[in-house]
């Protein structure tokens, strides 16, 4: 391009700008940095003339989305843009739902090695069910601007000690504090269930050296009651509270933070992620599940599809975390993790994808669902697997994960198939706010790209 | 006599035994495939013929013996096998953690060549491995660089004419700052990024003494018979390989400071850095990497695992490359080993590279790295026949590995793969109900074949001082 050529170029932009009027970059609307003291506003924005993939229901191959109060207000492909509106230009470019990764540590770890200070994690003892996730999440995190500009904007949070870790969080990657960022302050309990032999899921105690198989097994139920005894516990603590409420004239039970905490979970009235990856696990977290009439959801599950009937029979959903892990076993197939999600489609299995990383992996989540499509997932059910479905497994399934009217505007404009590498965000919206596309990532290339 | 004839008789004969056993390579034409040379162009429609091991023509409308396998091509995508410049596969040990200077190990000798996860590397379109020796001591062992030949033996394994090299390492593994001070126990020196500078020039100042004893030696020996030779010092052997430019040498490294500090002491003392591994911070000293003609192998966008890798960029692959540096990306993992196809995409993605420069990432630039680049990373007449079929653009998500040759060979092929797992299954089920390995009721776990390998991921696995 000569100068004289750049000149007309940016003089035929200028004038377009000019007709549109209200047409921004929305890139530039809020603050120009990753440290955000301050939120970029809720405006009413309009994305038109885009690809539009609801995911709920059949794609807009041109249509309009109107955003106003954080909300998605109309979709569709003859939607009016209402007056004093900002534009978003959508020609050429497709919108999705943010991505939402189930089965995450966001914001509760910085740094894993060489900096404990910056790992809140892992409560000290097998119970916590008081430790909350949304206590402890770090906003200004790097890792969240950092996974939220490659298109995921939403991210259940989970600790993960003991027997039961605590309470896990689903965020928006969005908000000067965590209670901006709360989707659903406290999601689920999470349970590491007992695993035979010990080790295994989120970094549950060391690998016990057991004598002999019996004693194995011995120890695994000893756990395995312990659990059982805990929730028991919760139960009775709950049925204690609500007697006292209704009859003052009782005795006044005594208040118990850690008991108080399970409450909801052991009434069914909020779900309970087992950490649980093979089959022995599988199993017995529905069956102890079903025992204790919880609502459970593995997280995981790198054996479901070796269980998946069951799971379909029981109603129990999955979060895949084991995607691109090297198969469990040295004989099991070369791909069979990378097809263990086009399994669960097939039996009938609600099942999300999730990288299971604590913070930095996270922002990969579109090739984890990719893989799955390479061996044999449809690639709409592999954008499914990374919007809505997860949004259904947390209970979300009305809030988020899809583009429908009501919904939070938790949107990513691309240039391209949501899950392709090559593929470019050009625009995102979390809570109906613009989010400016820069990290710690992008301010570092930026700081270094032009040293000769 | 008799005895000679006999003994020849066995030489020869034993001789063709083992010569029957090789495999020989086949001959196959793919037709009409998107063809992706990545030094010429990417070429539509059109045929390679793998002969004799090599890579025989590239072109349309080939023709093939008549005994040759004919692979449809349409709609698939050839690329040069894939190159992994920092690899721990087939290793039975890694580290070898009690010296600072351990220049005399040899990741040779600890193949073992029924990994499995060799066959997923594979089935991921991999044919060349550089087994590194790990990253606990500033001067490591030996690496060993590989043609991924699964269900070989390990000595076949072995990549001819492949450039000798030796690890290092810089930065928090070698300062073992994972590793808890315990009372009474002195640390291992070096504690320090000062110590580890320290460490290796110690180590070479005797390098060069050592060398110039021979020297000295050599020239005296033919005048003076009653000379005795230096003893041999195996530790010293592979740095004064270093200096006379015979040995490459890959660096681990993380931040600006201590890739900086080797330059200068390899400056110094008049040696290259053929690469620096990791080298996450490589995108702050582009520049100085790119003057000294070292490389880069990297991994596309891993950060914050720990505090040298909090400045990683994912933009790194696409400076440093601008900057003129050869950038390979790596796996360092078994597990990632499988998609460095995605990983080099993902310069396209961040830093703009262009699909040539990403692809070279994979393929031609860790050759060049390897001192292999006349052999294999790029499809070209002549070169070995180290090449995978694509269902799809390579560079695509959706994408997976068909078949993939090494010297013509197929050492995975996805139908035969499948057709194979009902067998595998139903001879799984047979050795479970077999007596000896039906789970005891009571008494001694079932014993539980362990990995012969610990997996490895940058960290070192520590070992008590």
């Amino acid at each position: 391009m000569t100068v004289l050529q750049k000149l007309a170029a940016f003089t035929l932009l200028i004038s377009i700008c000019c007709i549109c009027g209200q047409t921004v970059m929305a890139q530039q609307i809020g603050s120009p940095t990753t440290q955000q003291g301050v939120l970029p506003p809720r405006g009413v924005f309009a994305i038109r003339n885009a690809r539009i993939v609801t995911v709920s229901a059949p794609d807009i191959e041109n249509g309009t989305i109107v955003i106003r109060d954080g909300k998605i207000e109309a979709v569709g492909a003859s939607v009016n843009v209402p007056a004093g509106a900002q534009i978003i230009e959508g020609r050429g470019l497709s919108v999705y739902p943010g991505m939402i990764d189930a089965g995450t540590n966001m914001g509760l770890v910085e740094v894993p090695q060489g900096a404990s200070g910056t790992v809140d994690l892992s409560e000290v003892g097998e119970f916590n069910p008081n430790a909350k996730a949304i206590t402890a999440v770090n906003p200004h995190s790097a890792h969240i601007a950092v996974t939220r500009v490659e298109g995921v904007t939403n991210t259940v949070t989970a600790p993960t000690g003991g027997l039961i870790s605590g309470q896990a969080a689903l965020i928006n990657l969005l908000g000067t504090a965590p209670k901006e960022m709360a989707v659903v302050p406290q999601a689920a309990l999470v349970i590491n269930y007992p695993r035979i032999g010990g080790g295994g899921g989120g970094g549950f105690g060391a690998p016990q050296q057991p004598t002999n198989l019996s004693e194995t097994l011995e120890a695994n139920a000893r756990q395995l009651e312990q659990l059982r005894k805990m929730l028991r516990d919760g139960e009775a603590y709950a049925r204690a509270q609500d007697a006292y409420a209704k009859d003052k004239s009782l005795p006044r039970p005594d208040q118990n933070v850690v008991l108080a905490a399970l409450v909801p979970y052991v009434r069914g009235q909020q779900p309970v992620i087992f950490r649980a990856d093979r089959e022995p696990e599988i199993r017995g977290a529905i069956r102890f599940a079903e025992e204790m009439k919880l609502k459970p959801i593995i997280l995981g599950g790198n054996d479901a599809w070796k269980v998946a009937s069951l799971l379909k029979e029981k109603n129990v959903p999955v979060i895949l975390t084991g995607v691109f892990s090297l198969p469990v076993r040295e004989d099991d197939a070369y791909d069979t993790l990378f097809e263990n999600p086009a399994k669960l489609q097939q039996a009938g299995v609600l099942f999300a994808i999730s990288t299971g990383d604590s913070g930095p992996e996270v922002r990969n989540l579109a090739q984890y669902a990719g893989m799955a499509a390479a061996y044999g997932l449809s690639k709409a059910d592999a954008v499914k697997s990374v919007t809505l479905n997860p949004a259904r497994i947390m209970n979300v399934g009305d809030r988020l994960g899809s583009i429908e009217v009501g919904k939070i505007a938790n949107l990513v404009v691309t240039d391209g198939d949501l899950l392709e590498i090559r593929t470019r965000i050009r625009y995102l919206l979390i809570d109906g706010r613009s989010v400016v596309l820069s990290s710690r990532h992008t301010e570092l290339n930026d700081a270094f790209k032009n040293r000769r | 006599m008799m005895k000679k004839l006999l003994i020849l008789f066995v030489i020869v004969f034993v001789g063709s035994v083992a010569q029957a056993q090789r495999v020989t390579p086949p001959e196959t034409l793919i037709r009409n495939a998107t063809v992706i040379t990545v030094t010429r162009g990417t070429l539509e429609n059109t045929d390679v013929l793998l002969r004799n091991g090599k890579i025989a023509a590239v072109g349309k409308n080939l023709n093939a013996s008549t005994n040759a396998r004919v692979i449809d091509g349409a709609g698939k995508y050839v690329m040069p096998g894939i190159i992994d410049a920092h690899s721990h596969s087939m290793l039975d040990t890694i580290n070898e953690g009690t010296l600072a200077v351990t220049s005399m190990v040899r990741t040779e000798d600890v193949l073992n060549p029924s990994d499995v996860d060799l066959y997923r590397g594979l089935a991921g379109g991999v044919t060349t491995l550089n087994l590194l020796h790990g990253s606990a001591n500033p001067i490591g062992g030996l690496n060993t660089v590989v043609k991924i030949k699964y269900g070989r033996p390990a000595l076949e394994f072995l990549f001819p004419g492949a450039m000798p090299g030796i690890k290092f390492a810089l930065g928090e593994n070698v300062k073992r700052s994972a590793t808890p001070n315990q009372p009474g126990v002195t640390r291992r020196y070096p504690s320090t990024r000062m110590g580890v500078e320290e460490t290796i020039r110690d180590a070479f100042v005797r390098a060069r003494d050592y060398k110039r004893a021979w020297d000295e030696y050599r020239a005296a020996a033919g005048k003076d018979k009653n000379l005795v030779q230096p003893r041999r010092d195996l530790q010293l052997e592979p740095l004064v390989e270093i200096l006379e430019g015979k040995r490459y040498v890959h660096a681990h490294c993380y931040i600006a400071s201590e890739i900086l500090m080797l330059i200068n002491l390899a400056d110094e003392f008049g040696f290259k850095i053929k690469t620096f591994q990791h080298v996450l911070e490589g995108y702050k000293v582009a520049k100085e990497i790119a003057a000294h003609g070292a490389g880069a192998s990297i991994f596309a966008d891993s950060w914050s695992y720990k505090i040298e890798a909090y400045d990683a960029i994912p933009y790194n692959a696409a400076i440093m490359t601008r900057a003129g540096v050869v950038v390979s990306m790596n796996s360092d993992s078994d597990e990632r080993a499988r998609r460095l196809n995605i990983e080099a995409a993902k310069a396209m993605h961040w830093g703009d590279l262009t699909e040539e420069q990403a692809m070279r990432l994979i393929t031609i630039n860790p050759a060049i790295q390897l001192g292999i680049q006349e052999r294999v990373g790029s499809i070209e007449v002549g070169k070995d026949a180290d090449v995978a079929i694509w269902n799809g653009h390579p560079f695509s998500v959706y994408s997976r590995v068909d078949t993939t040759f090494v010297d013509g060979v197929v050492y995975f092929d996805r139908q035969q793969d499948l057709a194979r797992r009902a067998d595998l299954a139903k001879e799984r089920a047979t050795l479970e109900q077999a007596e000896p390995n039906k789970p005891p009721a009571r008494g001694q776990s079932p014993e539980t074949p362990r990995r012969r390998r610990p997996t490895h991921d940058d960290t070192i696995e520590e070992e008590q001082p």
